[in-house]
């Protein structure tokens, strides 16, 4: 096999033609890692608009302090369902999409290293998908226990059917968990054995590493998530007492099983992201990364700090003293290497030449929100505030910061940079730009009013709260509204760009990264010859044209 | 600096071509990997057991005193030791050594297979049930949960063994062949701390 250096490859110099735009291999089983790419991330943008009728209706709700739209059980259920399907319908499976398109492109690879078991993952999601919202047509409906389920409230069966709402919670996250440790095995051998020639470790794009440093923690953590679950369903179903207290068990150990995985699953959630930020600042400040190297170890440290930590979601539950104070101090240690990385970004964007189209606008957004959700953050770590806090709506602000701010707007960010890449068109401009703004105003909106809420103590999972709290709740309703008619600019426009919008060329942006090498969208095996990698990543200088900056660019002939 | 550079782009590129055809180390690394996954669910429930019996009050159920050690003891050896039988039979097959692989391999599963059956009859001869208290649970869970890997590893045998009658795609390094030693003996491993757990720390 011949290899070209990829410095011969340039956008006038397209290698071979891009795939068809046929829409019906998005339904077939597809073992192509782009195919699966987009339907994971078409299918959970379906769980999005599902998840996000729920919170439509529970902020409906909240608009007036009496319960008055529905009653409580069902406002239970709400928020059990919208807390699951956002996170295991939705943001698992989009950015497992985005790695699915993105890291075989961006290594050099032709695929992902087991293209059946990639497809085989991506189906189980949609299987997910109806285990949960059948759960509306059991007896006693869907669970009421939140999404995390603890005991004693997950084990009560009021209506003592063996299929429940809860039983059905279980075996959709159970089977959520086994996709994502197939989809981990495979991006982490993918990673680890798949890179082109000369692409280093250090040579790697940061979002690759983030990648591996996300999957690694699916790896270790979802077992334990699962171990859980497995003892959980036997509780219910069989009556076991591993975590019922009326019969010995210790429903405290559940906890332990939960947000040991669930604690650093807020990386596997935001360390993609980082990497999303990695990718669009330096483009769109003509920049390269600062600090790339500091950057990519520190998602890999994350991964090991995070593992540590998980007893700071206990501090209220019979914790001892020593406990809360050594998981205080290493709580707060994650947020050296999390702050290294904003200080990477910041120190990236300054003194460069922005440009504001729709994704650097996203990305922007998502790191001010990101930066304010870490200040929350290190308040909840310490633990007099967290006591203080703890079951409050400034519980609910924190992590809708980061997972609405940092999250759907990095995700934005990522979809708008690379659509182009991955549909062949581009898209409406003036269109992102209403989106993103409708988005940023909506998302504060609805997110900052929480925070005083919970100052004042209203307490969080409620459907009905005293007319103290009305102001707030009747702005942060005003602002769901609004970042529920956000998506709909983004629909159309993304769906009219890819059936009609301008043909795009293969690098948009002038951006530098082996997967704008190719065609957009690229062919079927993405590199018509493995391309050699010379340089580290991000070579952008301040008014270059790019391929002069893949220094030193005759190295390998 | 532009010279070392240039050979060092060469040298990786001739290794990484290798990569690309070299499927069956890619389903060895990833496989690895999925075990160390694995181990993590067994970690999990050895960290329960631990935590719950140093935290139980009534752990035991009532009328039950202990378990008896002595059968478990003799299927823990036929077990471990099935280890070194699996480890002989694969390296027949390095000798193409094709009746020694399934003489060796076939004793495998018998030693297998005498585990699960002495497992089925102390879970008969058992007091208690699933259901009896946190140990009841916990016991047949921990030891249900291996013996279901024992009999995958002894179905995964016998496909490898049916596999060697076919004509062709039989060569020393198979993939399957390993892997599934592979999985015997982190099955044996994982069996000698449940041992240590369950019925040495009683
Ligand atoms: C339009 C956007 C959204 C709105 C209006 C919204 C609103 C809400 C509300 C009112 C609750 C209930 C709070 C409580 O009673 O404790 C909630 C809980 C939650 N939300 Fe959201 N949310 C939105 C987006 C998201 C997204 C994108 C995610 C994740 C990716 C998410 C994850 C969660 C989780 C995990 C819970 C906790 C559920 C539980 O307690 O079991 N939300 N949200
Ligand atoms: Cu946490």
């Amino acid at each position: 096999m011949t290899n070209v250096p990829v410095e011969t490859l340039n956008e006038t110099q397209q290698p071979v033609p891009g795939a068809p735009n046929n829409w019906r291999r998005f339904f077939s089983f597809s073992t192509d890692h782009k195919v699966i790419g987009i339907q994971y991330i078409v299918t959970s943008f379906f769980f999005f608009l599902v998840g996000g009728l729920f919170a439509m209706i529970m902020r409906g709700e909240l608009i007036t302090p009496e319960a008055d739209l529905i009653d409580r059980t069902v406002y239970n259920a709400l928020f059990t369902m919208h807390g699951t399907v956002m996170l295991f319908l939705w943001t698992f499976p989009v950015l497992v999409g985005l790695a699915n398109y993105l890291v075989p492109l961006m290594i050099g690879a032709r695929d992902m290293a087991f293209p059946r078991l990639n497809a085989a993952a991506f189906w189980m999601v949609p299987v997910v998908g109806i285990l949960l919202m059948s759960s509306f047509l059991v007896p006693g409906g869907p669970s009421q226990s939140g999404w995390w389920a603890y005991p004693p409230n997950s084990i009560q069966n009021p209506t003592g059917n063996l299929i429940n709402g809860q039983v059905l919670w279980l075996l959709a996250v159970a089977l959520s968990g086994v996709s994502s440790i197939m989809g981990a095995v495979n991006f982490v051998t993918t990673i680890a054995r798949m890179r082109a020639p000369g692409m280093t470790l250090f040579r790697m794009p940061a979002f690759v590493w983030a990648v591996l440093s996300a999957q690694l923690i699916q790896l270790y953590g979802l077992p334990a998530l699962t171990a859980g679950a497995v003892m959980l369903l036997f509780d219910i179903t069989v009556g076991t007492s591993f975590f019922n207290p009326e019969t010995g068990g210790n429903p405290v150990l559940y906890q332990h099983f939960f947000w040991f995985y669930s604690h650093p699953a807020v990386y596997v959630i935001i360390l993609p992201v980082f990497g999303i930020f990695s990718e669009v600042f330096p483009t769109f400040a003509r920049k390269p990364l600062f600090g790339y190297r500091v950057v990519a170890v520190s998602s890999i440290l994350i991964t090991f700090v995070s593992s540590l930590v998980w007893v700071h979601h206990m501090f209220a539950s019979y914790t001892p003293g020593w406990m809360r104070i050594l998981f205080m101090v290493t709580s707060m240690c994650v947020a050296v290497p999390t702050g290294v990385k904003v200080f990477a970004w910041v120190a990236t964007i300054w003194g460069g030449k922005l440009r504001l189209d729709t994704p650097m606008l996203f990305a922007l957004g998502g790191l001010v929100m990101f930066v304010f959700s870490g200040i929350t953050g290190i308040m909840l770590a310490s633990v007099p505030v967290d006591i203080h806090v703890n079951n409050t709506y400034f519980v609910v602000g924190h992590f809708h910061y980061v997972i609405y701010g940092a999250t759907v707007l990095g995700v934005y960010a990522a979809i708008y940079y690379w659509f182009p890449k991955m549909t062949g068109k581009m898209y409406y401009e003036g269109l992102g730009k209403l989106h993103f703004w409708l988005t940023f105003i909506g998302a504060n909106l609805n997110f900052f009013p929480m925070h005083p809420l919970g100052l004042q103590g209203m307490p969080r999972r409620v459907a009905s709260y005293d007319p103290e709290f009305a102001f707030w709740n009747v702005l942060a309703s005003l602002g769901a509204f609004l970042l529920g008619m956000s998506t709909l600019p983004f629909i159309l426009n993304m769906v009219s760009s890819w059936i009609q919008g301008k043909p795009a060329p293969a690098n948009p942006w002038r951006a530098i990264g082996l997967e704008w090498l190719v065609a957009s969208p690229p062919p079927v095996e993405n590199f018509e010859e493995l391309p050699i990698v010379t340089a580290p990543p991000y070579g952008y200088g301040s008014n270059e044209p790019l391929t002069e900056n893949l220094s030193p660019s005759n190295a390998a002939n | 600096m532009e010279s070392s550079l240039e050979t060092q782009t060469v040298s990786v590129a001739s290794h990484a071509v290798e990569h690309e055809h070299d499927e069956a180390g890619n389903s060895k690394f990833g496989f690895i990997v999925f075990l160390l996954s694995e181990s993590v669910v067994f970690l999990s429930f050895f960290g329960g057991y631990i935590i719950l019996k140093t935290t139980t009050a009534d752990w035991l159920p009532p009328g039950v005193t202990g378990l008896d050690t002595q059968e478990p003891l003799i299927n823990t050896i036929v077990l471990v030791s099935s280890s070194f039988v699996i480890y002989v039979a694969e390296r027949f097959l390095h000798k193409e050594n094709l009746w020694g692989f399934r003489a060796f391999w076939l004793v495998t599963m018998a030693m297998g297979t005498f585990f699960l059956v002495g497992q089925a009859r102390e879970w008969a001869g058992l007091p208690f049930g699933f259901t009896s208290g946190v140990f009841g649970g916990l016991f047949y869970l921990l030891t249900g949960f291996h013996g279901l890997h024992v009999a995958t590893g002894i179905l995964l045998q016998t496909i490898m063994l049916g596999r060697s009658f076919l004509p062709g795609n039989y060569d020393k390094g198979s993939f399957g062949v390993e892997a599934t030693s592979l999985f015997w003996h982190f099955v044996d491993v994982i069996w000698i701390i449940l041992f240590v757990l369950i019925y040495l720390w009683q």
